[in-house]
């Protein structure tokens, strides 16, 4: 009998939660998520142009906080958890994730090897040319 | 378990299960189809992301990212877009709560926040354009210009659309109808800003450091 009447509207917050920890307000949620938020983000901006890290990782590193931060948003901006009333927006919601990384990861795989098997270096290109 | 018998003494022991209870109510469908209609915009974004990260190198001899982007005028535009996602979320706090002074106020401050990100990038769009770097420039300017200008556009859609909402509101009052738009708003306007994040990373931060 975990069944939950109904699910909850994307961005509601759960009225169990509300049963369960009233102290949480509505108000503070948002605040914490600002907070870290802008936290995230003016890591983000050091890390960009800080001469402390290792350069080649940087990329790396920002797309890792832009991950945290985009977990951030979610989880206290649009209110999705995992409860049971959230099922249906967190299912929709990996879905998304999911075309996304094909689309953004197989665009860039796919052209990454276009462009070392079909592209011959300007040298080898320019042999012909010189009788 | 426990947690499963917390969760059915809240007087949820009377209603019917879920497939006994019928149509979930309105607000419930209108946002989860809002919610679908805004992840299939994210795979929209996830196009022309693949094609800026594919394009960005393709510079054709012209001004590169490093070059051209100013991280000040970016830092500025990405304080004000995240303040007015905080605005927004007090705003709807403000209409759960039937506060109309509140509701206008947030939504005022948001609406300024997203008027000033909106000028800074028409600024820094105008900028570029004066300085050589219009988008038939070069394919790395092309995927750049479609990519942060459709963003822009929908920062604007989503003024012209809080503007009506408050005409909503104070016409209307906080109906049932009003009350559903102003949720789908709220979730427009914070999608907006996740989007932005991948924005100035991939864009702005991860250009001026490659």
């Amino acid at each position: 009998m975990t069944d939950t009447r109904y699910d909850r509207a994307p961005g509601d917050r759960s009225i169990l939660a509300d049963a369960e920890e009233s102290t949480a307000s509505g108000l503070l949620l948002y605040t914490i998520g600002l907070g870290l938020a802008a936290g995230l983000t003016v890591t983000s901006f050091w890390a960009a142009n800080t001469l402390l890290l290792w350069a080649p990782g940087i990329p790396l590193g920002l797309a890792t906080l832009a991950i945290a931060q985009m977990g951030v948003h979610l989880v206290f901006f649009l209110h999705i958890t995992t409860g049971p009333d959230n099922t249906n927006n967190v299912l929709a919601l990996a879905f998304g994730v999911l075309i996304v990384t094909i689309l953004v990861a197989g665009s860039l795989w796919i052209m990454a090897n276009l462009n070392d098997n079909m592209m011959p270096p300007p040298e080898l290109m320019n042999l012909p040319m010189r009788h | 378990m426990n947690i499963a018998v917390a969760i059915d003494d809240v007087d949820r022991q009377a209603l019917p299960p879920a497939s006994e209870a019928g149509p979930a109510p309105k607000r419930i469908v209108v946002a989860y189809g809002f919610w679908i209609f805004l992840l299939s915009d994210i795979v929209m974004f996830a196009a022309l992301f693949a094609a800026y990260a594919v394009l960005r190198n393709a510079t054709a001899g012209g001004p590169t990212g490093a070059q051209l982007f100013n991280q000040g005028s970016v830092a500025i535009e990405t304080a004000c877009l995240l303040a007015s996602s905080y605005t927004c979320g007090l705003m709807s706090l403000a209409v759960n709560a039937r506060n109309r002074e509140a509701t206008y106020l947030f939504a005022g401050i948001t609406f300024v926040l997203g008027a000033v990100f909106l000028g800074l990038e028409i600024r820094e769009f105008a900028g570029m354009i004066a300085a050589d770097a219009a988008p038939q420039r070069s394919a790395f300017l092309s995927a750049f210009f479609t990519l942060v200008g459709c963003h822009g556009l929908h920062v604007a859609a989503g003024l012209i659309w809080l503007a009506v909402m408050m005409a909503q509101v104070e016409l209307k009052g906080f109906r049932a109808t009003v009350k559903r738009r102003l949720l789908c708003f709220s979730l427009f306007w914070h999608a907006l800003d996740i989007i932005w994040v991948w924005l100035f990373t991939v864009v702005y931060l991860m250009g001026a450091a490659a």
